[in-house]
């Protein structure tokens, strides 16, 4: 059992918890995942590590509550046991060498993101980064990435945050002035992760991204997050999570992530429901 | 009195067509009487051909000898003198082709059932038995196992038998390995592999669950911060192979390891389970292993039409006899010599069908063995909603990535003495389906035995 130390609603759909696992927490770094289990009977689902503490052996994760199973790690209160969490699994993210880099993030990918930020700022790196949600409701992060950032650009589809605008907008904005990145690093939805590759593909800049598949034990046994890098197979849990966005078969994996969606959303709408029947019979 | 009959006791099964609906397991074991009716077959031969055909050596003969007499405790202090799974064992070892294939009645009618024997003594210990469980007295010698499969149990048995400090590393949340994500449950009960693992804890054997060697903690760091004097690598063949064609990525494709794992491990046939499962309609399972009719009979069990394509004969089938017998009676089509060549979509990325070459068998070569080859133009097409694809799978590199000094085959196995389980890295110990590549549970389970063996000795001397 792990114990959810701190939990903080950062907006109204994304919640991050501070969870004790200290097996975890001495080896993770930036860029690696961890996988849980919120109940005996529950699914595994990974979810990209925020932030750790080697010292009081913690993990910090943010989701945002999209499933049934996030939806039911919501309902679970500091203080409150996870059943199972599993890891560091995957490879860090490499910064090594890295002098100057734009870190895009896209929605809750921003959490993830941010650990990106922060590891490069810390080693000396000059980081721009680039971050969008939908509207000001949803910013998570943002005097983190204040503080990480040598430029940091809000994006926001209605304006209310920032300019108004993609991250792609902002990004190409940036390299036309005569910005130039050793490495871009996207992280966020398929499709911005898509569009930010076809963008720096035009201008020739290396770029990472951070993919988060369907998948089940997160050690290379089931294969489900396969996906298609450079026209071979790979395992994102084994293979990355991170990869050569100019490489990636994003239509493949865009596909893919839609395996389960009929099914999803009918154990969500009976997850909120049982969920509120709890309520009523606890109030 | 000897019994003459030339025919095997039939086990009592469920009926097939009730079976196929459900996942409550399949063979429902010998009564008493069956078992020493069964067990009057063995006609105890002086050279015990039968024990030659065992990879761990059970004195067969001498345990069907107190079946016949009743005696099925005794039966069973002599199986687990050489076996320690044997209610596994029992149920899923290919004995047709191991014990029952030397032995004697073999030649003229069915070999004694001593599969089904070891079974029953197995289940009526389980049920019966008062012996309580008495932990030994530590030796203070501490030593990690990674991995809770065959092997990985074995060799924690057998150390924590001898008073070793055993701690069992297990990467998923529940311990078992292939046992559990991968069996089913109606061939193999969850609840027997459970008990199994009971046992070892109740000798002091700790299995720490959700860590990973070689991410949580490497092999070297087990060694150098943890105090553990010997390592056990028990890590399996767990990564899928795929078989690299066009289309093989759409979605409906599954790996037999995620098709069983979602069935076996998270339940997902369940009504009320969060696990999703995709329940195709017409189902095609590629390969002709126990896997592939673990995944063949789980997709029926769900509901789907089932066929099973291999690229060779019958005679070929890897699978165990019985599975393959279980099967065809519940309703699974076997297509023979055909080799899928591309995996068809829709524009939503779904599988629609699955294009194949059909081969036919060359002339014996050098080995005798007649190759499938294609004929070629011969291609069909077969409409199918749902691929799974069982056609083996490899040694996860994790720790060979993450281990310095230890040494792997090219195709990913870890070097191991078969003897000894001895790897190139001191202190370092391996056995089972990481060593050989993806065998059988009683290979595995030697092999655990036998590197905690080796491993006594050399502790035990220190």
């Amino acid at each position: 059992m792990y114990k959810i130390v701190k939990k903080e609603k950062l907006n109204p759909t994304v919640t991050l918890m501070e969870i004790e696992a200290p097996v975890v927490a001495r080896k993770a770094e930036a860029g690696q995942f961890i996988i849980l289990r919120v109940c005996s009977s529950g699914e595994r689902i990974p979810l990209t590590i925020a932030d750790y503490d080697r010292v009081k052996g913690t993990v910090t994760i943010i989701f945002q509550v999209v499933g049934a199973t996030t939806m039911l790690l919501n309902d679970l209160e500091e203080g409150e046991y996870i059943c199972d969490f599993v890891g560091p699994l995957g490879r860090a993210t490499e910064t090594e060498g890295l002098k100057k880099v734009a870190v895009i993030g896209g929605g809750v990918g921003s959490a993830i993101a941010y650990p990106v930020a922060k590891k490069l700022s810390e080693q000396g790196c000059e980081v721009h980064s680039i971050v969008g949600f939908r509207n000001k409701d949803l910013v998570i992060l943002e005097e983190q990435f204040e503080k990480v950032s040598t430029k940091f650009v809000k994006m926001s589809d209605d304006g209310s945050w920032g300019e108004q605008g993609l991250v792609t907008n902002a990004l190409e904005k940036l390299i036309l002035d005569g910005e130039k990145y050793d490495r871009v690093i996207a992280i966020g939805p398929l499709v911005m992760m898509k569009f930010v590759c076809m963008l720096t593909k035009k201008y020739e800049v290396p770029t990472v991204v951070s993919m988060n598949p369907i998948m089940i034990d997160g050690t290379g046994m089931c294969g489900g997050c396969r996906l298609t890098v450079d026209g071979k197979t790979l395992f994102a849990c084994v293979d990355g999570p991170e990869f050569d966005g100019h490489k990636v078969d994003f239509d493949q994996a865009i596909k893919r992530s839609r395996f389960y969606s009929d099914f999803e959303a009918h154990k969500r709408e009976e997850t909120c429901n049982l969920l509120k029947m709890g309520e009523k019979n606890n109030g | 009195m000897a019994n003459m009959s030339l025919k095997k006791n039939e086990m009592p099964t469920q009926p097939a067509d009730v079976r196929n609906t459900n996942f409550s397991e399949v063979a429902l074991g010998y009564t008493p009487e069956q078992a020493i009716d069964e067990a009057k077959r063995c006609l105890n031969c002086k050279n015990k051909p039968c024990v030659g055909g065992c990879p761990v050596k059970i004195k067969i003969p001498e345990f069907i000898a107190e079946v016949a007499k009743g005696n099925f405790e005794e039966a069973y202090k002599i199986i687990t003198e050489d076996s320690s799974l044997p209610a596994v064992c029992g149920r899923v070892c290919p004995q047709e082709s191991q014990c029952e294939s030397k032995c004697i009645r073999g030649i003229k009618g069915e070999p004694v059932a001593i599969g089904r024997l070891e079974r029953f003594v197995a289940d009526y210990h389980n049920a019966n038995s008062k012996e309580e469980i008495v932990r030994p007295q530590s030796n203070g010698h501490k030593v990690a196992v990674v991995g809770s499969g065959p092997s990985g149990l074995a060799c924690a048995g057998f150390l924590a038998k001898k008073g070793y400090e055993v701690t069992v590393f297990e990467a998923l949340h529940v311990a078992g390995g292939v046992l559990v994500y991968g069996i089913p449950e109606f061939r193999l009960p969850k609840a027997i592999v459970q008990k199994e693992i009971d046992t070892l804890k109740a000798l002091g054997v700790k299995v720490e669950t959700n860590v990973v060697i070689g991410r949580s903690y490497t092999v070297d760091e087990l060694m150098a911060d943890n105090g553990f004097e010997a390592v056990f690598i028990g890590s399996g063949a767990g990564l899928p192979k795929f078989m690299n064609i066009p289309g093989e990525n759409s979605n409906g494709v599954y790996s037999a390891n995620e098709f069983l794992t979602r069935i076996n491990l998270m339940k997902a046939y369940e009504d009320d389970a969060i696990t999703p499962i995709y329940r195709g309609k017409s189902v095609v399972v590629l390969g002709g292993g126990n896997v592939a009719m673990d995944a063949a009979r789980s997709a029926k069990r769900l509901g789907a039409d089932v066929k099973i394509l291999y690229r060779r004969t019958e005679k070929e089938l890897p699978a165990r006899l019985e599975e393959v017998h279980h099967a065809k009676e519940e309703g699974i089509e076997f297509n023979f010599l055909i080799s899928p060549i591309e995996v068809l979509a829709d524009d939503k990325g779904w599988v629609e069908s699955i294009n194949c070459q059909l081969m036919e068998l060359s002339e014996p070569d050098e080995s005798g063995r007649a190759k499938p080859v294609p004929i070629e133009g011969a291609i069909k097409n077969i409409k199918t909603d749902c691929v799974i694809v069982a056609i083996g799978t490899s040694p996860n590199p994790l720790i060979k990535s993450t281990t310095e000094g230890l040494d792997t085959q090219k195709w990913g196995g870890i070097i191991a003495d078969e003897n000894t389980g001895k790897t190139s890295k001191d202190g370092v110990y391996a056995g089972g389906d990481a060593v050989t590549g993806a065998a059988t549970v009683i290979l595995a389970m030697g092999a655990g035995k036998n590197a905690a063996e080796e491993i006594d000795r050399v502790l035990s001397a220190k």
